[in-house]
């Protein structure tokens, strides 16, 4: 028996060991910027993106255009890495030189744990320049001043509507508010003699396509947290989002929305709900612009600002949601100071910001670019560029959470469209409790 | 003709001096018989286990050392609701998928059984399935089973049947995946194909001339000898069901119209939580949300159910096998 015990107590000590160990590891730290490379210096940099085909191809030529600065770097590029893969990649210590994450949910997660490292001893050492790139774009590449990513180009989201649709309906221009969305809806919605849904208006499903909470808060004023707590219940634009969500899905029945949308494609393929002219209307990014040209050429259709809350309008009007990729330097990068210069190069090179914008049809991420002559703008794309000028974006909600909250609203409103939840105050406190305590126990 | 093995008493037969190198020597060559496992073991069970239990006591984000904050995370863990749906969706899993799995692979092996012709081919197509993998299969079932569209539901519309919302309503995503788990059974029905195969006909041949019908043959004869076959095929499948990780996050991705099959976070349980298995919630906190101290404390937890479950059923076997060789609990 005591041998029993001697040998247990053996195992779970080394067993200890061996945790600590293994938890301790994680390659360098990040002390100070490291230098920049030197013209003769022969460097491979590793560069991990979740970018695949088309895409892949475009952004590979973009991060080969750095070889014009520095000819001794070659650059290898590795597609279909997701925030998994570098998380793990750092953990074992082989973490590429410059990860890329599609992403800004887990920006909060990446800067207080260290995953990403600082980069303001880059930027106070070389001072590029910061004020280039838009506010809202500059908050959600850091966590509580701690920036450590920059972007590289961003997705900013509006109404798209089919014209045929509209004018079918007598429609001569876009809804502007809410309430204008609410009765073009319900205007373009056709309905089967059996009750079933031919056209839907606008789909007011939460959590399918871009129907995402922190997507759709900016336009009805909704504000995620007040004083360092999360303000759902007390942010009146919250009540008011939930409320038109509501009144569209009771418009329609929700087993015959549900039956609906079920039957829809997926969000990226030619069988796209919108693509197919079963959507009269959707809230989307811009670079849907350039899939409706490649998959469906037949829609005629338009774009504009997505229509706001009517009690808010003109605090409201030119406001846009902005996400992006985002670049950092992962903890352990072996060339961090060649990783720098690589970054600073897709961040701020305005010639690679609008070749890229122009081959994969995303919003250039600097004010310079935005404006350049050589960035092909079309009549659809021209409400993007102009939100992004408007400097009423407004990025992801930053918390240590990963989208820990952003399921939580989530799952709440998928709830209420259902009508499983009826008490939508006493939900919204409910979901405000979920995130805080979440918060509260990520303590960062 | 029976055979003894004699165990010889080292302590009689060898001179005192001789004694202790021969067991050092027995020792040593039992050891290295069994070095192998036992580093397989130490280093792919034991370490990892032990690690797990330490981690669940600390705040650990994968990047920093942890930090021990003593009961903290299962604490936390009473009060998540998270945690408690994903427990009540995956006892709904281990309950229903364990008995629609076993039943539907004992049923189609009963029937393979009793074929007299092209019993080759059923068999092959019956067990196909089961090689599909799960992403694949999940996928095919989403077409299949899709409202607006899909081929099941043309037929129940056919015949005037209101068609499940499938995936997409919280009531039916469960019995949806469930249908899933029921079409790769194909490796248990092959097992249990085999065991009924290998019930001796005299039994059969003396119960039909006691006068025997094919139902009380099946439930008298059949049934108690394929028994511990088909316990071996519940504890599978209860094991399966902990486990149900890919089919979840599939299904509820492919039905938020999320064009990444393998799932994002946000639709992570889609709909309403109702596919939130534990293990799904688990990878979640772990991998995506950065808390492998509270992921531990998870899988702590789960490690602790399954091990009572096991010793439960492994208890159950032995009774089992007990009765049948007659002994003390016959």
């Amino acid at each position: 028996m005591r041998k029993t015990t001697r040998a247990a107590l053996l195992c779970v000590a080394a067993a200890l060991s061996l945790t600590a160990c293994a938890a301790g590891k994680g390659g360098g730290s990040n002390s100070g910027a490291a230098a920049a490379p030197g013209k003769d210096d022969k460097i491979t940099l590793t560069v991990w993106s979740n970018y695949s085909d088309r895409e892949y191809e475009e952004v590979t030529k973009a991060l080969n255009s750095f070889k014009k600065k520095y000819p001794n770097i070659e650059i290898k590029h590795e597609g279909a890495q997701d925030d998994d893969k570098i998380t793990a990649g750092i953990r074992s210590g082989n973490p590429p030189d410059v990860a890329m994450s599609f992403t800004t949910d887990n920006i909060g997660s990446f800067c207080s744990t260290g995953a990403f490292q600082e980069l303001k001893p880059y930027i106070d050492r070389d001072k590029p320049p910061m004020d280039q790139i838009n506010e809202a774009v500059r908050s959600y590449t850091e966590y509580k001043g701690n920036r450590c990513a920059m972007p590289m180009l961003t997705d900013i989201y509006g109404l798209y509507f089919n014209t045929d649709m509209l004018s079918a309906a007598g429609l001569t221009k876009p809804p502007s508010t809410i309430s204008e969305l609410l009765d073009y809806a319900k205007k373009t919605t056709k309905k089967a003699a059996d009750g079933s849904i031919e056209v839907a208006g606008f789909l007011p499903t939460m959590m399918f396509y871009n129907n995402r909470p922190q997507i759709w808060a900016p336009f009805f004023g909704a504000e995620w947290d007040k004083d360092g707590k999360s303000a759902l219940a007390s942010s009146p634009g919250w009540t008011e989002m939930f409320k038109f969500q509501k009144d569209l899905v009771d418009f329609y029945g929700y087993d015959a929305l549900e039956r609906f949308r079920a039957g829809l494609g997926q969000e990226y393929s030619a069988d796209h709900a919108f693509h197919q002219g079963k959507i009269a209307m959707m809230m989307d990014g811009e670079y849907r612009t350039a899939f409706l040209k490649a998959q469906a050429p037949n829609i005629k259709f338009g774009t504009a600002p997505f229509p706001v809350l009517d009690s808010k309008k003109s605090e409201l009007q030119g406001v846009g949601f902005t996400t992006g990729t985002i670049m950092g330097i992962p903890k352990g990068a072996k060339n961090p100071g060649a990783a720098w210069e690589l970054i600073k190069h897709m961040t701020f090179d305005k010639e690679t910001i609008v070749s890229l914008a122009n081959g994969i049809k995303n919003v250039p991420s600097t004010k310079e670019s935005l404006s350049d002559p050589n960035l092909q703008v079309d009549e659809q794309f021209k409400t993007f560029i102009d939100l992004a000028k408007s400097g009423k974006l407004k990025g992801n909600p930053v918390t240590p959470i990963g989208d820990a909250h952003i399921k939580a609203v989530g799952d709440y409103a998928t709830e209420w469209q259902s009508g499983k939840s009826t008490d939508l105050a006493a939900g919204l406190k409910g979901v405000d409790q979920q995130i805080d305590d979440q918060i509260a126990k990520a303590g960062k | 003709m029976t055979a003894t093995l004699e165990r010889v008493d080292v302590r009689r037969t060898a001179p005192a001096k001789g004694r202790s190198r021969a067991r050092a020597r027995n020792r040593f060559t039992v050891l290295a018989f069994m070095a192998p496992a036992i580093i397989g073991f130490v280093l792919f069970f034991g370490y990892p286990l032990i690690a797990t239990v330490i981690f669940s006591f600390t705040k650990y984000d994968l990047i920093n050392p942890p930090e021990f904050i003593g009961l903290g995370n299962y604490t936390f863990m009473w009060g998540d609701k998270l945690f408690w749906t994903s427990i009540e969706n995956t006892l709904w899993f281990v309950v229903v998928v364990t008995i629609a799995r076993t039943v539907f692979a004992l049923g189609v092996a009963s029937v393979i059984a009793r074929l007299k012709s092209g019993v080759g081919l059923i068999r092959t197509l019956c067990y196909l399935p089961s090689l599909a993998p799960p992403v694949a299969a999940t996928l095919v079932f989403f077409m299949v089973l899709r409202p607006n569209g899909g081929p099941l539901n043309k037929v129940l519309d056919f015949f005037g049947v209101d068609s499940p919302l499938w995936f997409s309503d919280p009531s039916w995503a469960k019995p949806g995946v469930t249908a899933i788990m029921m079409w790769v059974c194909g490796d248990l029905m092959i097992i249990m194909l085999a065991a009924i195969l290998d019930v001796p006909q005299e039994q059969y041949e003396a119960a039909e001339l006691d006068g025997a019908g094919p139902i009380r043959r099946w439930w008298h004869i059949t049934l108690p000898t394929i028994s511990p076959v088909l316990l071996f095929g519940i504890v599978n499948s209860i094991i399966l069901a902990l486990q149900l990780f890919t089919q979840a996050i599939v299904a509820g991705s492919a039905a938020t119209g999320s064009a990444d099959p393998t799932g994002s976070t946000k639709n992570l349980g889609y709909p309403q939580n109702s596919l939130l298995t534990f293990p799904t919630f688990l990878y979640q906190t772990g991998f995506r949300y950065f808390d492998m101290g509270y992921a531990a404390a998870m899988a702590t937890v789960l490690f602790v159910i399954s091990f009572a479950v096991t010793i439960v059923l492994v208890n159950k076997m032995r009774k089992s096998s007990h009765a049948e060789e007659g002994g003390p609990g016959a």
